[in-house]
């Protein structure tokens, strides 16, 4: 029992050295000098830390500035906020209603409409990336924030609506046949029943979705146009297309600074997303 | 006038007929028990009332109106579900003004409407409180005063004891027994449980396979079953049935089994025209007699109950039950003698299972 529990831990501490040390990796240099990471270990702790890459990561260095271009990734965490926001506002609430109405009313096809939403959420992206495109082009929409906007929700929708319609076929029948009784009418049996109950699986959905949203790159990429491309695309020009020397300390900063808003939803939401996960697996 | 009337209604599902012509009058002020084993239709039959399922032809009206196309809630009726089904997000005050509130009724109108039924059902501390706080009892009462508050002209009740303990369940009961005299309502009740029905009902439906076996006060279901079916499905223990004929023997008659001969007393007139026939004697427990007079019996097994015991006994080649007070002692493989109470017992047509005797 007692060598049990020493195996237990010692594997969790391993598999947690082994996620969290490229993150320590990216944190320590992020705050070196780039004379320090020339000369120093890659492991070694920053001799004397700051913030300056931090800040050169954010707010580019206008000294070497193209135009009014600084390079930092400010102008595109704005435009990531004004597609995440959106995006996962229409996703999200598109698929509460979807999934609710294949749930919890007798529709004709709706099995065969469900089937065919689990089939195109196992469809890779880069399949239907130059149909979508075109479709988007038709549209008027393409190379801009709404066209990505769309895209997304487009992608999302099949994937919130497979969970709210799993989560309202656990809604017992009976009370369904109450609220009809009651007389409440498809909008109001939604908004006055169901949606409350979701709670938990609201919230889920709208984390994986943030998740999903915020750190995609390559609808971003095709989709965004020279306006709206989201920070994960600034990133990659960022890391990728530098002159001179490669300024590690400002890249790892860079990265940091793009992948903290997720890890502030998890963080800030983790109990509720455990609530949730857990929700859906006692229930489905 | 809000009364229930059920006009031929027929019930198909992808083509399959589960119920045809269903013809029901329930007059106003009736509290009618649909009664009937698992799968009889009962549940369907009254989700059609209520609007839940539609119907595949035929006419419901409900207080004199053709409600049959109607939705639920335009039908003035309000319904109490098995599993109570309340609003787990809403407190008990919300859950129960949740109707009122779907029918546009002003807000004031409605938490007065909400506090005279909690008080009615003493349920007033509770409303602050959500469903999953309650115990099933006061869930219950939760779901009663839902249906209560909206006033309709009919009241559905879908087995709603069935997931209480025995000992609420029979408090519920007087409860809803009393309600029903206080308020003097329409109530159509469904159940399996045939000790809801007789002590609740003003009115039986006994239903088998989609139709109708007997409408009839519970009394009559009880005493005068009008078939074989109705018979065997009510009472507790089952009524005894042997096959055979009656005999004429001097000037007493006998029932012969073919494998002994169980005398009879107080036969009516119109049983001793089906002297000869093959009939099904149908007897209850408490219609066998302890006599001396009587055919002679192995006793199997007695089964004390308390306020009386049961005495299971071989006779005339069958197996049967017979009812007697907790004074008398038996013993397992000692005999004793039984006669039948011609008065009470029950004749059917051994084919078609019909009862041969009219009340």
């Amino acid at each position: 029992m007692r060598y049990n529990r020493l195996a237990l831990y010692g594997l969790l501490i391993l598999a947690a050295i082994m996620i969290m040390a490229p993150v320590f990796i990216m944190i320590s240099t992020s705050l070196k000098s780039m004379d320090e990471i020339r000369n120093g270990s890659i492991f070694a702790l920053p001799a004397d830390p700051g913030f300056a890459a931090w800040g050169k990561a954010w707010f580019g260095d206008c000294s070497q500035a193209l135009g009014d271009q600084c390079g930092g990734l400010s102008s595109s965490f704005l435009t990531s906020v004004k597609i995440v926001i959106p995006a996962l506002i229409l996703s999200v609430g598109l698929g509460a209603i979807t999934g609710y109405a294949l749930a919890a009313w007798k529709m004709k096809w709706a099995n065969v409409m469900f089937a065919a939403l689990l089939v195109g959420m196992f469809i890779p992206p880069q399949v239907t990336l130059y149909p979508l495109i075109i479709m988007i082009r038709e549209l008027g929409i393409f190379g801009s924030i709404p066209g990505l906007i769309l895209v997304h929700v487009i992608w999302g929708v099949a994937f919130t609506t497979m969970m709210f319609r799993n989560f309202f076929k656990t809604v017992p029948e009976d009370l369904l046949k109450a609220a009809r009784i009651d007389g409440a009418g498809f909008w109001r049996l939604f908004w006055h029943v169901m949606l409350p109950l979701s709670l938990p699986i609201l919230g889920v959905a709208m984390i994986l979705q943030f998740t999903y949203i915020w750190n995609d790159f390559l609808l971003g990429l095709t989709f965004g146009g020279r306006s709206g491309q989201p920070m994960t695309v600034a990133l990659n020009n960022l890391v990728g297309s530098q002159f001179g020397e490669k300024e590690y300390n400002v890249d790892m900063a860079a990265t940091m600074l793009t992948a903290l808003p997720t890890l502030a939803v998890y963080l800030l939401s983790g109990r509720l997303f455990v609530r949730g996960i857990a929700a859906g697996a006692v229930k489905g | 006038m809000n009364g229930v009337e059920l006009r031929n209604v027929t019930k198909a599902y992808a083509g399959l007929t589960v119920m045809e012509n269903i013809n029901l009058e329930i007059t106003d002020g009736d509290f009618v028990v649909l009664l009937g084993p698992s799968g009889c239709g009962k549940s369907t039959l009254l989700n059609m009332i209520a609007g839940l399922e539609p119907t595949t032809g035929g006419e419901i009206h409900i207080g004199g109106r053709n409600v049959t196309e109607l939705e639920p809630d335009e039908r003035d009726i309000a319904m109490v579900f098995q599993s109570y089904a309340l609003y787990p997000t809403m407190s008990v005050r919300k859950n129960i003004g949740f109707g009122l509130k779907m029918g546009g009724m002003r807000k004031d109108e409605i938490e007065k409407r909400v506090a005279d039924v909690g008080e009615l059902l003493q349920i007033t501390p509770l409303l602050d409180r959500k469903p999953s706080q309650l115990s099933g009892g006061q869930q219950q009462r939760v779901a009663i005063g839902r249906a209560l508050v909206r006033e309709p002209s009919v009241f559905l009740f879908d087995e709603p004891l069935s997931n209480l303990d025995a000992k609420l369940r029979a408090d519920m009961r007087v409860e809803l027994k009393r309600l029903h005299e206080r308020l003097g309502r329409t109530i159509v009740y469904v159940t399996h449980d045939q000790i809801e029905a007789m002590t609740l009902a003003t009115k039986v439906v006994v239903l088998e396979k989609g139709r109708i076996q007997q409408a009839d006060t519970p009394e009559n279901v009880y005493r005068r079953p009008a078939n074989h079916f109705v018979a065997s499905f009510v009472g507790a223990p089952t009524m005894n049935f042997i096959s055979g004929k009656m005999l004429q023997d001097g000037s007493d008659i006998v029932f012969d089994s073919g494998a002994g001969q169980l005398p009879l007393v107080d036969v009516p007139t119109e049983a001793r025209n089906l002297i000869g026939q093959p009939i099904t004697l149908g007897a209850r427990p408490e219609h066998l007699l302890f006599d001396d007079a009587g055919i002679a019996s192995r006793v199997l097994l007695a089964e004390p109950t308390g306020p009386d015991q049961y005495v299971r006994l071989a006779v005339a080649g069958s197996e049967i039950t017979a009812r007697c007070g907790p004074e008398q002692v038996f013993r397992s493989g000692s005999d004793t003698r039984i006669l039948i109470d011609g008065a009470r017992m029950s004749l059917f047509d051994p084919q078609s299972g019909q009862a041969l005797l009219q009340a």
